[in-house]
């Protein structure tokens, strides 16, 4: 309802507003590091009354005349992002950038040059969509959009595959893993910790993660990552010493925009972020990319609105930087990670912290952007 | 006043030309138009036109003759309207159209199909031109098409590329909100301008 003011209120129930559309009643939904960008204000055109939630399953209540692979008492999980299928980036299963599915394309065009695809309750720069943080909720393209779940699996080992798990692993395999590399990930979140797990699945040799807040430090160890606690030590230097004077492989800024830093530079970009000289704080990318070896790749999931941001260009271009990025085309994954899943290579639940009813959404945002009570991932139930 | 926007669609030139050519269809993605009529001047809207609820993709159906009648959306819940005749038609090429002689609104359109480079689709490329006599009704004409008629128009190819490529317009209006209006007069292409 404004900054820093989620409310569950009563809304009228969802229907069928295109042919390829479902409904679902959400039974297991949460909180993404993204919403929190929502809550504290940094993300434009959201308006008071606007739905939340982009990871969310459930049971599919009614379908649309157009869908033709679901079917009414099917359980599925839903990706965040809304694609059509049909158009030249859908065919090329760049999902996120689906050019369909935004009614409110012309906002993100002015912003960002082209629309991406449309996104389940991320204001109206994404389409301005009811998002699943609710009962029930409408799907549009469900037919693209959904996986299905077969019995023997929780909810909770398969939520995830709605954002954060894709997202992780879709970041991991932008940092184009040799074997022997060596993977450094700043932001030890939700995709963070699933971040260090996707890296050995897919051949890293080593991981350091990095954050200051010490159950994700653990956790992340937990996963097998050495870590650097960036209050404690100087991130940069630790680098260095422990890749022996070479720089990490590969990089990924698994933080974004809303990144906390000690010291100077934090203050010198929450000053300029209050008066909207510069959008983003992009504390995370800048070491990143400075502490990369010389032709490795940055991979950044880490979400970022703004328009300009200081970032080290020069190091980029003279260390031949490859930086890969977007958000994810969760789609994609379906298939592969649900794989992983059932054959017990991960259970993605293992980062769930706290378990709410939907009606304590608001008590959620606000130990998760505080950090508080050891918070790293909360699932709601309606 | 001018405007011209190209958009790149999944689809061969003919199908795109053939839905287009039916001028009936062109109120299904241009918004202030409230419709276009092609049986009789000024007489009622064709029989079997397109459903808009079908589910395989909208065909068009070409006209008998080359004229047309239009009727748009004006301020104050008013309607402005005028006749209008086919001026070129290479198909699966180009419609150019305008307004008749002594019409009310003095608008022309052309709007071009070609083959996209690398086999991918169609590109669109429309003009439109409308020029509003002086005066009251003129200025009234002016608002109609909106404060931004480069805006309208692209949003105009927008839905022509959706009906295109999955056969309806993509909507937000009738969602929940916790709020009067599902939809935000301010951002949401669909109710603003």
């Amino acid at each position: 309802m404004g900054k820093k003011d989620v409310q569950v209120v009563d809304v009228p129930d969802p229907q069928i507003l295109n042919k390829r559309d479902a409904i679902l009643k959400v039974t297991a939904t949460a909180i993404c590091g993204s919403d929190l960008h929502l809550y504290n204000g940094f993300i434009p055109t959201m308006e008071k009354g606007d739905i939340m939630g982009h990871e969310f399953m459930g049971e599919v209540v009614e379908v649309g005349p157009g869908v033709k692979n679901r079917k009414v008492g099917d359980r599925v999980v839903v990706g965040f992002p809304i694609s059509c299928g049909e158009c030249f980036f859908c065919k090329k299963e760049m999902f996120s950038l689906c050019e369909n599915s935004n009614p409110n394309a012309w906002i993100a065009e002015k912003m960002f040059g082209h629309s991406p695809a449309g996104i389940f309750g991320y204001s109206h720069l994404t389409g301005g969509f009811a998002g699943g943080q609710a009962e029930y909720v409408r799907v549009p393209f469900a037919d693209v959009g959904t996986v299905k779940i077969e019995d023997g699996l929780s909810d909770e080992q398969v939520l995830f595959l709605s954002d954060i798990f894709p997202t992780a692993y879709m970041a991991v395999e932008n940092c184009d893993i040799e074997p022997g590399d060596t993977v450094a990930i700043w932001g030890c979140g939700p995709v963070g910790q699933l971040a260090v797990r996707c890296c050995f699945m897919l051949g890293a040799e080593r991981v350091i993660a990095i954050d200051r807040i010490p159950e994700r430090l653990a956790m992340a160890r937990a996963s097998g990552a050495e870590t650097i606690d960036y209050e404690e030590e100087d991130v940069s230097e630790m680098l260095m010493q422990m890749t022996g004077g070479r720089g990490p492989d590969s990089c990924t800024d698994a933080v974004g925009l809303e990144a906390h830093a000690p010291g100077a530079a934090h203050y010198y970009d929450r000053m300029k972020q209050a008066v909207m000289l510069e959008s983003d704080r992009p504390y995370a990318l800048r070491q990143a990319m400075l502490a990369c070896r010389n032709g490795g790749t940055v991979s950044v999931p880490g979400v970022y609105p703004g328009f300009d941001a200081k970032i080290p260009i020069g190091a980029m271009m003279n260390k031949g930087l490859t930086i890969k990025t977007g958000q994810t085309h969760v789609q994609r994954y379906f298939g592969p990670l649900l794989e992983r899943i059932k054959q017990g290579e991960i259970d993605p639940g293992f980062i769930i912290t706290h378990r709410m009813r939907l009606e304590d959404a608001p008590k959620g945002f606000d130990i998760f952007t505080n950090k508080e009570d050891g918070c790293i991932k909360i699932v709601l139930k309606p | 006043m001018q405007v011209k926007q190209a958009i790149t669609i999944n689809g061969a030139p003919e199908e795109l030309y053939r839905f287009w050519r039916d001028l009936r269809n062109l109120p299904r993605f241009m918004k202030h138009l409230e419709s276009v009529t092609t049986e009789q001047i000024m007489g009622q809207p064709a029989a079997d036109q397109a459903s808009v609820g079908a589910t395989s993709k909208p065909v068009g159906r070409p006209t008998r003759d080359g004229r047309s009648h239009w009727v748009a959306e004006a301020p104050a819940g008013t309607t402005v309207e005028w006749d209008a005749e086919i001026t070129e038609d290479r198909p699966n090429e180009l419609i150019a159209w305008r307004s008749l002689e002594g019409a009310d609104v003095d608008s022309s359109g052309t709007v071009r199909f070609e083959q996209a480079p690398g086999g991918r689709g169609t590109v669109v490329k429309l003009e439109m031109h409308y020029h509003p006599p002086a005066g009251a009704l003129g200025a009234g004409i002016a608002k109609l098409f909106g404060e931004d008629p480069e805006w309208q128009v692209k949003e105009g190819l927008r839905r022509f590329k959706q009906l295109m490529e999955i056969g309806e317009v993509i909507k937000t209006e009738g969602q929940p909100a916790g709020r009067d209006s599902s939809t935000s007069r301010k951002y949401d292409a669909a109710v603003r301008g």
